[in-house]
């Protein structure tokens, strides 16, 4: 495969190397802050694929709480507390409830597939904080998973041995969705945007890309949700599935961008440190600070962050040749 | 005679009170051009639009090699070998001029799950450099289609349609919108290329000299109804044709004899 060659994946490789070190070696408060934005980035890498397609949902905590309570929900009564078997439940689970609800969902654009994806994580929202046996509104704790059948004795190791995992599995999805983005089906993201009569008329239907990329994200989602809720080790209606947590997902989703598989990382990165530092600078208004970061990114940054760093990247290798020419020259 | 390739039996469509096609029996055989003609709200658009599968007829039946397709989806039909320009040019307007081309080839060429199949395959990427320059749009090559003129943007539309191949195409007023000297051009361009294919091609068209110079056959439309079929000579001295559709009386060869 010619994916080899893409510069994205040599791109997302070459710091899957670099954070696995780096991580062993920054203290732990940092391995946290890690943990929160690549669970979520998971999760954006989703909502970037809907948002190419002009698609934006407000209501994707549904996945990613239905990943993360699967996972709090099996540790507590089956036994099996495994990462690898919890994170592959809560990803199956919301994949199953995506595709299901993909066949309501591909009906609708705009406003109305926003709102009704709300409408869905509202039910669950209301489901959660009416059962008790859920956890209603406090939600619960969960054990330290083991890493194929390895225990860590020290919490700190296990969070490692976490974020190793996340890593991994985020690099993954990554490259996934990079040649799921190349392929022809991936491809039609703008062209369903602009034109969905025309790509009936080519022979495929619009409401059945739009499927299947709903169901991609609801996979990231539950994925994303599943390792957020190992990374927390708990779970709770307010954080993971009310709205405010969607409204969070499609923020990350803005600031960081749609131009590369990467944006979703950085720009949750940034998103856990703005947030930690505005919530210490201003315990009762940092989402004033949070809510300013947007206006900025909206008015100066349509790119996002992504769009920032790869300016700043062309113009840096546009400079060099720039420069030699006139050596060149004379 | 060769079975007809599209045979169209008894159909109607009815918009509430609207009579859009009132019992239209007519077949076409592999290789005609035909002309279809007729005044705004005849029923042509419609007509187009049943065949295509973007309407349902109310009644009748549509046989595509003897295989009814009435009531399939357009891309059911389009996969069939039935494609379609439309009046309003419908174009990926944010993709370039290759990146919409690109899209038709990979998707007629990537059937189920070939469709998961990177789409800058360099054997698609030729195929849609040949056909751009057929259509002789290969000079906008990496320009949005947003960016196009008219002209050209008509030519992308119809480019895109034969892209999978077809073996039927159906181009809705190729001509509307461009100017009268640039009507000849554009559609020497587009007939040009697309004699190669072979197709059977089946085009609504309001300007009478294009009708006289480029079909075989004329289908003239009025309230629904097909009020004539005949070769375009014997068609536009039809009395009817020249008072429901012309509006007067035709002058064979436009002057220009
Ligand atoms: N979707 C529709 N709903 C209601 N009436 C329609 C619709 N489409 C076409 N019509 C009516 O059907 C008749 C034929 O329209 P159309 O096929 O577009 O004509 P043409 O293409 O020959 O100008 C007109 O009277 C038109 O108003
Ligand atoms: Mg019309």
């Amino acid at each position: 495969m010619n994916l080899v060659r893409d510069r994205t994946v040599q791109g997302l490789t070459l710091a899957l190397g670099v954070m696995l070190i780096v991580s062993a070696l920054v203290p732990s408060w940092i391995v946290n802050q890690l943990l929160f934005a690549f669970s979520r980035a998971i999760v954006v890498l989703g909502l970037l694929v809907l948002w190419r397609t002009r698609l934006v949902s407000f209501g994707h905590a549904l996945y990613f709480g239905l990943g993360a309570y699967t996972v709090a929900m099996t540790s507590r009564y089956t036994g099996v507390n495994d990462a690898f078997a919890l994170l592959g439940a809560a990803a199956l689970l919301s994949t199953v409830v995506g595709f299901f609800v993909g066949f309501i969902i591909r009906r609708y654009r705009d406003i109305f597939f926003a709102m009704l994806n709300l409408a869905f994580s509202m039910i669950l929202y209301g489901i959660l904080v009416k059962t008790e046996a859920l956890g209603s509104t406090d939600g619960f704790t969960i054990e330290q998973p083991t890493f194929a059948g390895i225990a860590f004795e020290d919490p700190s190791e296990g969070k490692l041995a976490l974020l190793c995992l996340l890593m991994v599995v985020g690099w993954a999805v990554a490259v996934g969705v990079q040649a799921y983005l190349r392929s022809t089906l991936g491809r039609l993201t703008t062209a369903i945007g602009d034109n969905e009569i025309r790509v009936e008329y080519l022979g495929y239907s619009a409401e059945h890309a739009i499927h299947i990329k709903y169901v991609l994200s609801t996979f990231l989602a539950g994925l994303g949700g599943g390792f957020m809720a190992l990374a927390l080790g708990q779970v709770d209606p307010d954080s993971m599935v009310n709205w405010t947590a969607s409204g969070e997902l499609v923020f990350v989703t803005i600031l960081s961008g749609p131009g590369s598989v990467a944006a979703p990382f950085i720009g949750s990165f940034v998103f856990e440190i703005l947030r930690t530092y505005a919530f210490e600078w201003m315990p009762h208004a940092w989402q004033m600070i949070v809510g300013g970061t947007l206006l900025i990114v909206i008015f100066f940054m349509p790119g996002g962050l992504w769009g920032l760093v790869s300016g700043v990247a062309q113009r840096l290798t546009r400079r060099r040749p720039a420069a030699a020419a006139p050596g060149a020259g004379g | 005679m060769p079975p007809p390739i599209l045979d169209v039996r008894n159909l109607h469509k009815n918009f509430g009170a609207v009579t859009a096609a009132s019992n239209i029996n007519v077949s076409f055989t592999a290789g005609e051009t035909v002309g279809i003609i007729g005044a705004n709200g005849a029923g042509k658009t419609t007509f187009v639009n049943m065949i295509t599968g973007y309407l349902k007829p109310t009644r009748g039946a549509i046989l595509y090699r003897s295989r009814e397709i009435t009531g399939l989806p357009p891309r059911s039909i389009a996969r069939l070998g039935i494609c379609r320009s439309f009046q309003v040019s419908q174009v990926f307007v944010s993709l370039s001029v290759l990146e919409n081309l690109l899209t038709a080839v990979a998707i007629a060429s990537s059937p189920g799950l070939g469709m998961l199949r990177p789409l800058r395959r360099p054997e698609l990427i030729e195929r849609a450099e040949r056909i751009m320059e057929r259509y002789r749009i290969a000079a906008f090559r990496d320009q949005l289609a947003s960016e196009l003129s008219q002209g050209a943007r008509k030519l992308l539309d119809i480019a895109m349609a034969v892209a999978g191949g077809p073996k039927i195409l159906l181009l809705d007023e190729p001509t509307s919108g461009i100017s009268t000297e640039e009507k000849q051009p554009l559609m020497d361009v587009v007939m040009e290329a697309l004699k190669q294919d072979e197709l059977t091609i089946l085009f609504v068209e309001h300007d009478m000299e294009i009708v006289e110079r480029y079909v075989d056959r004329v289908l003239a439309f009025y309230q629904g109804e097909v009020i004539c079929d005949a070769p375009p000579a014997e068609a536009l001295r039809d009395p009817k044709v020249q008072e429901f559709v012309i509006g007067g009386e035709y002058q064979a060869g436009g002057g220009h004899a």
